[in-house]
């Protein structure tokens, strides 16, 4: 069995502090199960650091370690909380080297989740991936890995650059123990991009579409941004000429972000119809019924369905 | 008057050389100089951006840079005053605000974003009071660690201190007062805290926006706070004094001689005139002459520097 990707942020984290000189930042990190497992049960002596509640001065303070070339892990344990903490890291640390030749080499670790994994709702702002947040500014890169392998590559990226970096998680991969390979065929009906947690429910979706004669190609999606980074040039433009009603981009943020992005992108480039599907347009409530999550297997099938039979 | 005692304590000269003052006396002549020039460049249309201008609050950055020795630098939008008082390059400070290439953030920074990597000053973002948090995390980076610290473009700054410049207004910021001075507190980080109170946020004044005084709030957080003028002999006898005993925190009540942005002058009889006083204490303690000859040369260097510069 391979390795948690708990387990692998953990490690990972554990050979920053104590072997580079690295820096964990964040709110409550040593409390209440280490934020889920991932953090290192370290001290303050070894660079786990506890800051106060204060979210915007957090991602400043994040910042200003970065610029002292501790290339700090700043964890925010829910990504709505993003719209607090992004003021400094997309106005500062993502401009730094562009405006004053000085890198801030951040590793943003930016926590989601919803009650797709059988966790509980929470609510209107917190829940959710926020990584559209970023993706309109330059200057930063922007991922969603859920798998130990992706996360490896993702922080072997980080140390080789001198960049900040978004790192979108989603609690549904953190117990995950396998790789998520794309599915190819050589004609399909239609093209799945998901990104995130997503990309376990078009899995599932997938499955179900095929016991029913409709082929679905899945292209797992790592990079957000800069998209190029994916390093799957071939494989989508393989997967989307042969897909007869072309793609969907699959997220769990708005569709009015990453996912139309990609989809204008996709659709200018290899000149076929990519739709994107992420959360309704509308606000989250707490109850169960009022909840606005990531696209289920369930809304996949019936996106596809539109899509092929309309 | 904000803060009416503007009188210098009895005795507080001793404290400091001939050589000291003349050199205090002689980083404000460069910063009152250089910004003279600029207000008449961007009057005469040469600046197609907002520009803004530390004419008035020269005494601060002078006074600070002569005890806090090559601090990290970390100021906001109204920062040509510790640029020019910590060495940066003059000839790279008037081509920025040409935008010009070869200027200190190559045309990037403008007059509200100017830094200098060879100086340690970090340039500034444009949100109010951003620059705090960072420097409380710039120094958070050198100071949480037993071994030696390079910064993110490899530079030692083992054991720098860090300077972290607010206006009275971005002092107001949550993520300032309430979020970054605390913490830093908390964690006892060497940071110096200077707040250039000129008592207005454009033409807003501070009774206007608030009942509190920063230095209170400081206080309550349990560092070493002060209230003063911007008397520069006051100004370095307290950092002397002080030495080194970090976090602290200054608001030092000063005067903006000129518009929020621009080179023109608000209207109004202005509440003194810092230049003007600190020249009389000069002649009180028999440096006239040589007081005369340092504004003297000063101006005309400064001004042969705009002269060249303006032909390019």
């Amino acid at each position: 069995m391979a390795e948690k990707l708990k387990d692998t942020i953990k490690r990972i984290s554990k050979k920053h502090l104590l072997e580079n000189n690295g820096l964990l930042l964040g709110q409550c990190l040593t409390a209440v199960g280490w934020v889920g497992g991932t953090v290192p049960e370290l001290k303050e002596k070894d660079g786990i650091i506890e800051l106060s509640m204060a979210d915007v001065a957090g991602g400043g303070i994040a910042v200003g370690a970065a610029l002292a070339g501790r290339r700090p892990i700043y964890v925010v344990r829910f990504q709505g909380f993003q719209w607090y903490n992004a003021v400094e890291i997309v106005n500062y640390a993502a401009k730094s080297k562009e405006m004053w030749g000085r890198p801030c080499p951040l590793f943003v670790r930016s926590i989601a989740m919803d009650a797709g994994g059988g966790e509980r709702s929470i609510g209107p702002v917190a829940s959710g991936s926020h990584h559209g947040i970023y993706t309109r500014m330059p200057g930063i890169p922007v991922c969603a890995p859920m798998t130990s392998k992706e996360y490896k590559s993702v922080w072997k990226y980080f140390m080789n650059h001198d960049d900040p970096i978004y790192v979108s998680e989603h609690r549904r991969g953190w117990d995950l123990d396998f790789e998520m390979e794309d599915k190819i065929y050589k004609k399909a009906e239609i093209t799945l991009f998901p990104i995130s947690s997503t990309r376990l429910n078009a899995i599932e979706a997938s499955e179900k579409l095929e016991k029913e004669g409709i082929k679905c190609n899945i292209i797992h999606l790592l990079w957000l941004k800069p998209f190029e980074l994916n390093k799957k040039d071939n494989e989508i433009k393989y997967s989307l000429l042969n897909s007869k009603f072309g793609g969907i981009i699959i997220d769990g943020d708005y569709e009015n972000s990453i996912s139309k992005c990609i989809a204008y992108d996709l659709m200018h480039k290899y000149n076929k119809k990519v739709h994107a599907l992420g959360l309704e347009e509308r606000t989250a409530g707490f109850a169960p019924h009022l909840d606005n999550l990531p696209p289920s297997a369930k809304r996949i099938e019936s996106k596809v369905k539109e899509i092929i039979f309309k | 008057m904000r803060f009416k005692n503007t009188k210098i304590i009895p005795g507080i000269y001793e404290n400091f050389t001939e050589n000291e003052n003349l050199e205090m006396f002689e980083k404000i002549c460069k910063i009152r100089y250089f910004e003279l020039n600029a207000a008449e460049a961007n009057i005469n249309g040469l600046m197609k951006m907002p520009v803004y201008l530390s004419l008035g609050q020269e005494s601060i950055p002078a006074a600070i840079s002569m005890v806090l020795k090559e601090p990290l630098v970390f100021a906001q939008h109204r920062a040509h005053g510790y640029y020019i008082a910590f060495g940066g390059n003059l000839e790279s400070l008037v081509d920025e605000l040409l935008h010009r290439r070869t200027g200190c953030a190559k045309g990037m920074g403008g007059s509200a974003s100017i830094h200098s990597l060879e100086k340690g000053m970090y340039g500034h973002d444009g949100l109010m009071g951003s620059q705090i948090p960072i420097a409380v995390g710039m120094a958070l980076g050198i100071n949480y660690t037993n071994k030696k610290v390079y910064d993110s473009l490899g530079k030692d700054i083992n054991k720098k201190r860090i300077l972290a410049v607010m206006g009275d207004a971005s002092a107001e910021e949550d993520y300032v007062i309430g979020g970054a001075i605390p913490w830093a507190a908390r964690h006892k980080l060497p940071i110096l805290f200077i707040c250039e109170d000129n008592n207005l946020s454009i033409l807003t004044e501070v009774k206007v926006r608030r009942n509190w005084k920063t230095s209170d709030v400081a206080r309550a957080y349990g560092m070493n706070a002060v209230e003063m003028p911007d008397n520069p002999w006051l100004i370095m006898d307290y950092l002397k004094k002080l030495k080194y005993d970090l976090p602290a925190f200054m608001n030092i009540y000063t005067v903006r001689a000129i518009r929020h942005q621009g080179g023109k002058r608000d209207d109004g009889k202005l509440e003194w005139n810092r230049f003007k006083l600190t020249k009389r204490e000069l002649c009180k303690i028999g440096l006239e002459k040589k007081m005369k000859e340092i504004e003297n040369e000063t101006r005309e260097k400064i001004n042969k520097l705009w002269e060249s510069k303006l032909k390019e």
